[in-house]
């Protein structure tokens, strides 16, 4: 019991917690997006693979960090366009495509990564994102390191959470977004293109995924791994669902989340982790993630129209 | 633009569109191979003559389909009921798991291998069952469950392979002890490297086709997946069918475990599937979700796999490339099978 109040009021803890946080709520907030637009994304995953390897080479190759970032948003926002064009136009399965467009940008990385390194065993390390600490504020108790001694791109995840919240509910676009996933027949009757709608918003949203995984080449890792995403994109889809499709609920989630990971890990140095395997640790975001789903189920606020294609003159 | 529907579309449509698929996977296969430096020609080449351009080629592209067999029945099955069970990787291990269980004991020689393939599928179906009643009862959507299934599944395999089922020979290995010779299921021909398990894969195809055509059951199936609301309306019990596709496609999943044990390994470890429970998915839509349609499917994405190995320590060209490939191909008859049956038109 003490080693758990020690952890929990250690600020090494905090840090963590909202460092693991920072690519979820990139990526939450991106299938967010998509998912207000009533598009269902399951490229995020894959999204993420490719975020995480194209923003890693371009530093490898010598360009600059926010450079990485760059290009890794626009290598999410490619295959974003991919699924986009596929499910809003045609409105072919959006589980089907979205799985494919995983596998697809999952192989690309991995093909691109051996075409580019064909005999390296361990990969190139470059050199991440620093810590930026704020002045004063990082030097409050407990809350200071953990929210403003972070590297820029945590601080980028909450201004980008706090930046679509801004969009989505305070702009005639963030309405006619998700008037798109609600009604897309009135969005239409409106004169709006709920085709073009429904794209931008898979292609920002994508972008977004592919940002939260270049965090973890560029601010976490150093360093590009196979399997380096680990299903963080499908917990991301069901943080979608936790936070109600909302981002400030969502961003709360992904905190919560990462709290409880970042617990897990040091509780393994604990007496506990003596006698648990360390396995049962490691399943515990997976397990929390499904407890999350089914909590929030009965009160789920879903858009009316995701998953359901549009086709114009149709009833 | 917009989607117009085709009344009758014409031979040229239903043939042409899907040919139309398969060429551009070739072209985006070429396209690939230039990339990497190697000749586009050749590289086809020997992707194909990997695959089937010997006998040892092709036996082994047979042994890489089986899995792909039972996991893409097991797909089609589900995404027919429209149940999106995306977790065939953990049933598959859930079936490997008992079959070391059962296979690694002291059952008489006669019962060991049905009561392994019983038992495997048995344990699949209650592994895909947690998902399903979380959707019929909470309305959880099972995509993302029975993905987050498969990481749980993959740690417990880990957690089992370095405790309780841990091979005492195994030098510190993950592995689990050797299946009884008893346990293993016997070769198809003798000397030919090739298992039961595939004779097995076959008739489950055949069994899957007979359930769903010819079968009240297989009928209840398919009027869900069409309409769940319009076959509640006309009396079917959704949750019902819903429940029973979920038995029978996660059953079929755990035989590739039990299969890939007690036929190829003989033990078990962790990287026991590369995959098989996703690429499932790719044989079930290429073989738009017809079970018979799986076999010559898997065929297809084994010989790509078998291949592209082979193609890639001879030319160099990453083996990633099949993966690609897969997933093109995957896109392009998705959306091929569309334009067969819808023409764009504009406005």
């Amino acid at each position: 019991m003490t080693a758990l109040l020690d952890i929990l009021l250690s600020a090494t803890f905090w840090a963590a917690a909202v460092r693991i946080a920072s690519p979820l709520i990139f990526a939450t907030m991106g299938e967010l997006i998509c998912e207000r637009a009533g598009v269902l994304n399951l490229g995020i995953e894959g999204i993420m693979v490719i975020g995480a390897f194209s923003g890693w080479i371009t530093v490898w190759a010598g360009a600059g960090l926010w450079e990485g970032v760059a290009v890794a948003m626009l290598a999410g926002m490619l295959f974003g366009l991919l699924h986009a064009v596929l499910v809003v136009p045609f409105g072919l399965s959006q589980h089907v495509v979205g799985l494919g467009v995983t596998l697809l940008a999952t192989s690309t990385s991995y093909f691109a990564y051996r075409l580019m390194l064909p005999q390296v065993t361990s990969p190139p390390k470059i050199e991440p994102f620093a810590v930026w600490e704020v002045p004063v504020l990082s030097d409050i108790p407990l809350i200071g390191p953990a929210l403003f001694a972070q590297t820029p791109l945590t601080y980028a995840a909450f201004a980008v959470a706090a930046l679509v919240a801004l969009v989505l509910w305070r702009t005639p676009l963030g309405l006619a977004i998700r008037a798109a996933g609600e009604n897309p027949s009135a969005v239409d009757a409106q004169g709006l293109s709920v085709t073009g709608l429904r794209i931008g918003a898979v292609v920002v949203g994508s972008g977004l995924m592919a940002v939260g995984g270049a965090f973890l080449t560029l601010s976490a890792f150093s360093s590009f791994f196979f399997e380096m995403v680990n299903g963080r994109g499908w917990i991301c889809i069901a943080l979608v669902v936790f936070g109600a499709w909302r981002p400030g609920k969502a961003v709360l989630g992904a905190l919560l989340f990462a709290a409880f990971d970042a617990l897990q890990v040091r509780l393994q140095q604990t007496p506990l982790g003596q006698v648990v395997p360390y396995q049962l640790f490691l399943m515990a975001p997976y397990v929390l993630s499904i407890a999350a789903l089914v909590l929030m189920s009965r009160r789920a606020s879903v858009p009316a129209a995701l998953m359901q294609p549009f086709n114009r003159g149709e009833r | 633009m917009r989607l117009e529907p085709i009344a009758n579309p014409s031979v040229l449509r239903r043939l042409g569109l899907p040919a139309s698929a398969l060429l551009a996977t070739i072209a985006v296969a070429s396209g690939l191979a230039a990339v990497a430096g190697a000749d586009p020609l050749a590289t086809l080449g020997l992707i194909v003559k990997g695959a089937a351009g010997s006998r040892f080629a092709a036996l082994e592209t047979l042994n890489r389909a089986t899995p792909l067999i039972f996991t893409g029945l097991a797909v089609a099955v589900a995404f027919r009921a429209r149940l999106w069970n995306i977790g065939a990787e953990a049933q598959l291990y859930a079936g490997a798991i008992m079959a070391v269980l059962l296979g690694t004991g002291a059952l008489p020689g006669a019962v060991a291998l049905p009561a392994m393939a019983l038992a495997a599928m048995v344990a699949g179906a209650l592994v895909l069952l947690g998902p399903v009643l979380l959707k019929t009862r909470f309305g959880v959507d099972e995509v993302v469950t029975t993905l987050l299934f498969n990481f749980i599944m993959l740690l417990f395999v880990s957690y089992l392979l370095e405790g309780p089922l841990k091979d005492p020979m195994g030098m510190g290995w993950p592995k689990s002890a050797a299946l009884a010779k008893e346990a293993r299921l016997p070769r198809i021909v003798d000397g030919l490297r090739l298992h039961w398990g595939f004779g097995l894969a076959l008739i489950a195809a055949l069994t899957v086709w007979v359930i769903e055509r010819r079968t009240a059951f297989g009928y209840e199936m398919r009027a869900v997946g069409l309409n769940p609301r319009a076959a509640r309306f006309a009396g079917v019990p959704v949750n019902a069918v819903l429940v029973k596709t979920a038995l029978l496609s996660g059953g079929l999943a755990a035989l590739a475990g039990f299969s890939e044990v007690a036929g190829l390994k003989g033990h078990l470890t962790l990287d026991l599937s590369p995959g098989f429970g996703y690429t499932g998915i790719v044989v079930a839509m290429l073989a738009l979700l017809n079970p018979l349609a799986v076999v010559p499917a898997a065929l297809f994405v084994a010989g790509v796999f078998v291949g592209a190995d082979s193609m890639s320590r001879a030319a160099g060209v990453p083996t990633y490339i099949a993966d690609m490939l897969l997933a093109s191909s995957l896109l392009f008859m998705v959306l091929a099978i569309l334009l067969v049956r819808f023409r764009v038109v504009r406005g």
